[in-house]
């Protein structure tokens, strides 16, 4: 080897690429700086859901009225118990699980279908001409204006509702995918052409890993419509699941289970999405910091 | 690497009676004009001219991304109809795939050739032993520098083994010190892998201590302006950069190329001045504005 090529060759980063097992006590205190931030934004964010419940307690102990009548919210201990009492009774979980599942149907089939459309509307010109008048005409249509017609086209009512939910993200994560293809750096291609490679292949190692930041955006929003219109489809023409919980709670006067019913519904939603997210970080190991 | 060294020799290209315009809306714009160039087997060659006069435009028809207008590109006698893995690019903004780590991207050509997996991580290692990286080839590019994400990107081009080298102002963003260094790498690997090589640069030392022979180019339309041989014997050092005859050979390029520069700006603000003048007088007469 001539002398450039070794002064090419820096030693500084040499320490990231090779650890050499420095000692635990050491090796935590960098874990500590690095993550500082993340452990000041989980200390303070506790803290804020503390003086939420704080505040929750306060204001339904003393039934405050202040424009807003605190008289009949359920107080958070009151709520407590009765979250004991339904994790074990097996109608409460099958409500769980049943949302759980149609929210899994829906959402997959709005994936699969979604996704590759996306992509071969972003590929192919003719298609994209075909399917995006007609998207945009349905895609201002909230999923919740479906139920009517979703009632009409489905024999069964947890077909309907599954295709609400269906509807609620699909949209989100067409548009969100076309969006990454259009965003595609044409230098990439012209690199990958140079480097030999066709069309199929420039689709699977440049169109396809281009777009997935944005396919996982459109993922994040479509599961968050997903439970939004799920939950309202329930509440419209179900017999079972967490919305229909939560309202047939209000119907029944249990108010501490509306407030669990909703407090479920914002726990799976948040559950969903770091899944979503979780799984990005995974097919995109180049994005994680 | 031998079956790269088995193919030597070739790579000769020729460029004839080229044109090329683009279709705009206001007409076709004429980039290059009535060019002859050539690139012999195992030759530096490098093109300079003002900004804006074509350069990039004529690489990317050698590079078969952009049709001539009118004239032929041929490499080794064979007409170039669109891109190939035999016609290697590196570009100013480097253009790695940020998904692939350092191994991926120098592996990508001899993937889309249905090379082994293992057989061409070998390859890609041997390849950025040579550039001195074979410690980053897990990294992601992100976290690269510019030097090293473009040591990478000549690197992935030459994995393939192609007989012509196409560079499109490579080291323009880079500082002056990674430069040096970068032209260096790219001398040594030229030198080893004895093929043809088509660089583009607006920095005249660097095209003269890189190249065989450099040609410049005129104002837009782009042609060939003048062909200087550069004698400079090799291997070259970076100490000859202030020799008498790198400096005369300097002198004589610089002020061919003031002269396009200065033709270059010229037109553009008469250009200008013109236009404004134009809208004046069609859009709003004097009484109007009154
Ligand atoms: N797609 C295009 N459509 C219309 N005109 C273009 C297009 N691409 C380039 N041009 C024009 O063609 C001329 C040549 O462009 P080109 O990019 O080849 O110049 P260049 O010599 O590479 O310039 P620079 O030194 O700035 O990179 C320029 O005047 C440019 O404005
Ligand atoms: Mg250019």
């Amino acid at each position: 080897m001539t002398s450039p090529e070794q002064a090419a060759a820096p030693a500084a980063p040499a320490a990231a690429t090779l650890p050499s097992r420095p000692e635990f006590s050491a090796r935590a205190a960098r874990w500590f700086r690095l993550n500082q931030d993340r452990l000041r934004g989980l200390l303070i964010g506790t803290a804020s859901l503390i003086l939420f419940l704080i505040a929750w307690h306060l204001l339904t102990t003393y039934r405050v009225v202040f424009f807003v009548k605190f008289t009949n919210v359920p107080a958070p201990l009151a709520v407590y118990a009765s979250f004991t009492k339904a994790i074990h009774d097996p109608k409460f979980l099958m409500h769980i699980l049943l949302s759980c599942r149609r929210i899994f149907i829906g959402f997959s089939l709005a994936a699969l279908v979604g996704v590759p459309l996306g992509l071969i509307m972003g590929r192919f010109k003719l298609v994209h001409e075909i399917v995006f008048p007609v998207a945009e005409v349905l895609r201002p249509i909230p999923a919740i204006a479906w139920v009517p017609m979703a009632i009409m086209l489905w024999p069964t009512n947890e077909q309907s509702i599954v295709f609400i939910t269906f509807l609620g993200s699909f949209f989100p994560i067409l548009v969100n995918t076309l969006h990454g293809m259009t965003l595609v750096d044409p230098v990439l291609v012209r690199a990958a052409k140079c480097l030999g490679a066709r069309e199929a292949s420039i689709f699977r190692e440049v169109y396809f890993p281009a777009s997935l930041p944005h396919i996982f955006t459109g993922l994040t929003v479509g599961m968050g419509v997903a439970w939004v219109s799920l939950i309202a489809a329930e509440m419209i023409s179900g017999q079972f699941g967490i919305g229909y919980f939560t309202w047939e709670a209000y119907s029944l006067v249990q108010y501490a289970d509306i407030a669990l019913g909703m407090i479920a519904i914002g726990v799976l939603g948040l559950g969903s999405s770091l899944v979503i997210r979780a799984a990005g970080q995974l097919v995109m190991p180049w994005r994680s910091r | 690497m031998s079956q790269i060294a088995a193919e030597t020799r070739q790579g000769h290209i020729e460029v004839r009676d080229f044109a090329l315009s683009y279709e705009t809306i206001d007409g076709a714009v004429e980039a290059v004009t009535d060019t002859q160039i050539h690139v012999e087997a195992g030759e530096f060659v490098s093109i300079v001219g003002p900004s804006g006069c074509g350069k990039s435009t004529l690489l990317n028809a050698v590079a078969g991304f952009l049709k001539p207008t009118s004239g032929v590109v041929t490499v080794d006698g064979s007409v170039v109809t669109g891109p190939s893995a035999e016609r290697g690019m590196v570009f100013q903004q480097y253009s790695l795939f940020p998904w692939k780590t350092v191994r991926e991207n120098v592996e990508f050509g001899l993937k889309m050739r249905g090379m082994p997996k293992f057989e061409r991580a070998r390859a890609a290692r041997t390849l950025l032993g040579l550039a001195g990286l074979e410690a980053f080839e897990n990294h992601y590019p992100e976290r690269l520098s510019g030097g090293m994400k473009q040591r990478v990107g000549i690197v992935r081009a030459l994995a393939t083994g192609p007989k012509v080298l196409l560079l499109d102002e490579p080291f323009g963003a880079l500082d002056a010190q990674t430069r040096i260094i970068m032209q260096q790498i790219l001398t040594n690997m030229w030198q080893r892998l004895k093929i043809s090589v088509l660089f583009v640069t607006h920095d005249i030392d660097e095209a003269i201590f890189l190249s065989d022979r450099v040609y410049c180019m005129t104002a837009r339309p782009g042609s060939i302006k003048a062909e200087i041989q550069i004698p400079l014997e090799r291997p070259r050092q970076q100490s000859m950069m202030m020799s008498s005859e790198f400096l005369a050979l300097r002198r004589g390029l610089m002020s061919l190329i003031r002269e396009e520069s200065l033709k270059a700006m010229g037109g553009e603000i008469t250009d200008l001045g013109m236009q404004g003048l134009g809208i004046e007088l069609q859009g709003q007469s004097i009484p109007d504005i009154l």
